[in-house]
């Protein structure tokens, strides 16, 4: 029999490490959206004093690549400094794999950014930020690369669906090149919020459509 | 692991029927020659009377005569030769805009996306949440110079068979010609083209137990059509290249062996899977028509959990069946058939098709369908979406 992954990857995949909810997480990260495509969640616990990962828990609404990297990437941060678990790449994960399909990249990347969200939510909330960067067009435009367009399975950006994004005093506008109507409209526009809206210097977010 | 692998992706693929390769062999080993004319070799004019017969056959089955079949490689050149002979044909007669429906499987779909960017206009016409065509809008888009309707008879993913007989007679009072695919239902579901006008229709054996390679289309008499690929004048000079006739004896052969018995059997198979997954396995949606079904074709989404993540553990556990999930896809793109009866991609993420065909038993549904009720209660496991309700 042949399948279209090593064996390493198909062993994490039948047998998923770390997986589950953490209720009293002290970090989590949550990647993608349900309307479009793979989701993961990542939840840490870390001890305060050494910032040291001692434990981590994943959820994964998604392919085989996509539970198979989180899996090992649970395992490579179980133990390490947030540092370190930051500096976790999407090469290693699959090199710890034994290789991906090429084709799959975006959804194990998925996992990888996961890791990162739930690092960056704990630093967030425990004032580890150091000098806070404010929001311009860019940060915008990179935070807007993990909101979906449910046609086309990738994000809003790189499917050219944002058209002009304005920064200023706070103030955040977004215009889209899709109608009000349209079916997926309202879920676009509540996944923009929750990604923008969180920013520390952000006041107000404006979603424009195009009629 | 099962010790055999259970099959249910019969829309994809057939296994051949020993009878079907046995009706070919003799035209690999004796009778090899090419179809000559009456005034050709012995060995040329009985292989010419194979092909003449297989003809019939295919013409008997959907009430034609045997001169409107040109046999094919198959269902992807049928429906190009459909198209793209009768827009050639009629370029300088109708306009240039032909009618397709959205969930038209790639032959149609990608013919006509080519003829968009070749200056034509192609509309493409909605489908209601089960899939039925939106005759409203079909009779809107049509004017008497539109050049050609391409409407599928029934849907590759989700079963769902279009009331072909009065998409034709709405064709036909605008005096506009109609293409049919009728590749996932051909023998499954009858249809008499001395009843319904659809001038032309494509059609495959391999969706039936017969050879890979080989497919027919009908192209009722009169029909304004070009030759579309150059070379000899085989097929009535229709059709250019060598004529398969090994290909078309066991395509032949294939339609005979398809009874309405085994019909009824395929539906009590699907009704079976759909049966015990809506009873068995909470958050179930059936993609397509309950009562305006093929009857071999079993579609259903699985909420909160993966495709691609489930077709795996399948395989993994002997079942080989498909997904509409975009991770799934070579192009990974989800189901356009999926989006377009207005699911989302969440609905395409978690979608399984069954497609049964005749080496398929009851044991074989009752043993995936086990199979998935543990697989999915496996993923939903591990879902972040799944608690979240």
């Amino acid at each position: 029999m042949k399948f279209p992954y090593s064996k390493k990857v198909l062993e994490h995949f039948q047998n998923p490490r770390n997986v589950g909810k953490m209720e009293d997480a002290d970090g989590k990260g949550l990647e993608g959206s349900p309307a479009c495509g793979d989701m993961v969640a990542v939840y840490l616990k870390v001890n305060e004093d050494t910032k040291v990962i001692e434990d981590v828990k994943f959820e994964s609404y998604g392919c085989a690549s996509n539970i198979a990297t989180a899996s090992i990437i649970t395992e490579l941060a179980k133990g390490k400094t947030l540092e370190e678990a930051k500096n976790i790449s999407w090469k290693q994960a699959t090199e710890e794999l034994g290789g991906l399909p090429p084709v799959k990249a975006h959804c194990s990347v998925l996992a990888v950014e996961g890791l990162r969200a739930a690092v960056r939510d704990y630093e967030e909330k425990h004032g580890l930020v150091s000098a806070k960067e404010p929001t311009t067009e860019n940060v915008v435009r990179s935070r807007l690369k993990h909101v979906m367009n449910p046609m086309a399975g990738l994000d809003i950006v790189r499917t050219e669906l944002v058209t002009k994004i304005d920064v200023e005093d706070g103030n955040v506008r977004i215009l889209l090149d899709l109608p009000s109507n349209h079916q997926f409209a309202a879920a676009i526009k509540e996944d923009i919020l929750e990604k923008i809206e969180s920013l520390w210097d952000v006041k107000e977010v404006k979603v424009v459509f195009t009629e | 692991m099962l010790d055999k692998m259970i099959y249910l992706d019969n829309a994809a693929s057939t296994r051949l029927d020993e009878k079907v390769l046995e009706a070919m062999e003799p035209y690999y080993f004796d009778t090899y020659a090419v179809a000559t004319s009456e005034f050709g070799y012995s060995m040329g004019i009985d292989a010419k009377e194979a092909l003449e017969e297989a003809r019939q056959t295919i013409a008997s089955s959907i009430g034609a005569s045997a001169e409107e079949i040109v046999f094919t490689s198959g269902d992807t050149e049928s429906s190009n030769m459909a198209i793209k002979g009768v827009a050639a044909a009629l370029l300088n007669k109708k306009d240039k805009h032909i009618v397709v429906s959205k969930l038209e499987d790639f032959p149609v779909l990608n013919t006509a996306k080519a003829f968009e960017k070749n200056g034509y206009k192609v509309d493409y016409i909605s489908v209601d949440s089960e899939g039925i065509l939106d005759l409203e809008e079909l009779k809107k888009a049509i004017t008497e110079n539109t050049a050609l309707v391409s409407i599928q008879h029934a849907n590759q993913e989700i079963g769902t068979l279009q009331d072909i007989e009065a998409i034709a007679n709405i064709c036909k009072e605008k005096g506009v010609l109609l293409h049919s695919d009728a590749t996932h239902s051909y023998t499954r579901v009858p249809i008499d083209v001395s009843k319904v006008p659809v001038d032309l229709l494509t059609m495959s054996a391999h969706t039936i137990h017969g050879p890979r390679g080989v497919g027919a289309l009908y192209i009722r008499e009169g029909t304004p059509i070009n030759k579309w690929m150059d070379g000899g004048f085989q097929e009535s000079n229709r059709r250019a290249g060598l004529e398969n006739i090994p290909g078309a004896v066991g395509f032949a052969k294939a339609v005979e062996l398809v009874t309405p018995e085994e019909n009824e059997f395929l539906k009590s198979l699907r009704d079976h899977i759909i049966k015990r997954a809506e009873e068995e396995i909470p958050d179930v949606t059936l993609n397509g028509s309950r009562s305006q079904r093929v009857p071999h074709n079993a579609n259903i989404t699985f909420h909160y959990v993966e495709g691609e993540s489930m077709t795996l553990h399948l395989d993994m556990r002997g079942f080989a069946v498909s997904t509409g999930s975009a991770c799934f896809s070579r192009s990974l793109e989800a189901s356009h058939v999926i989006l377009g009866i207005g699911g989302d991609h969440e609905r395409a993420h978690g979608s399984l098709r069954f497609t049964f065909g005749r080496y398929n038993t009851k044991e074989d549904v009752d043993a995936i369908i086990d199979a998935v009720r543990e697989i999915v209660e496996q993923l939903r496991a591990i879902s972040p979406l799944y608690e979240q309700k």
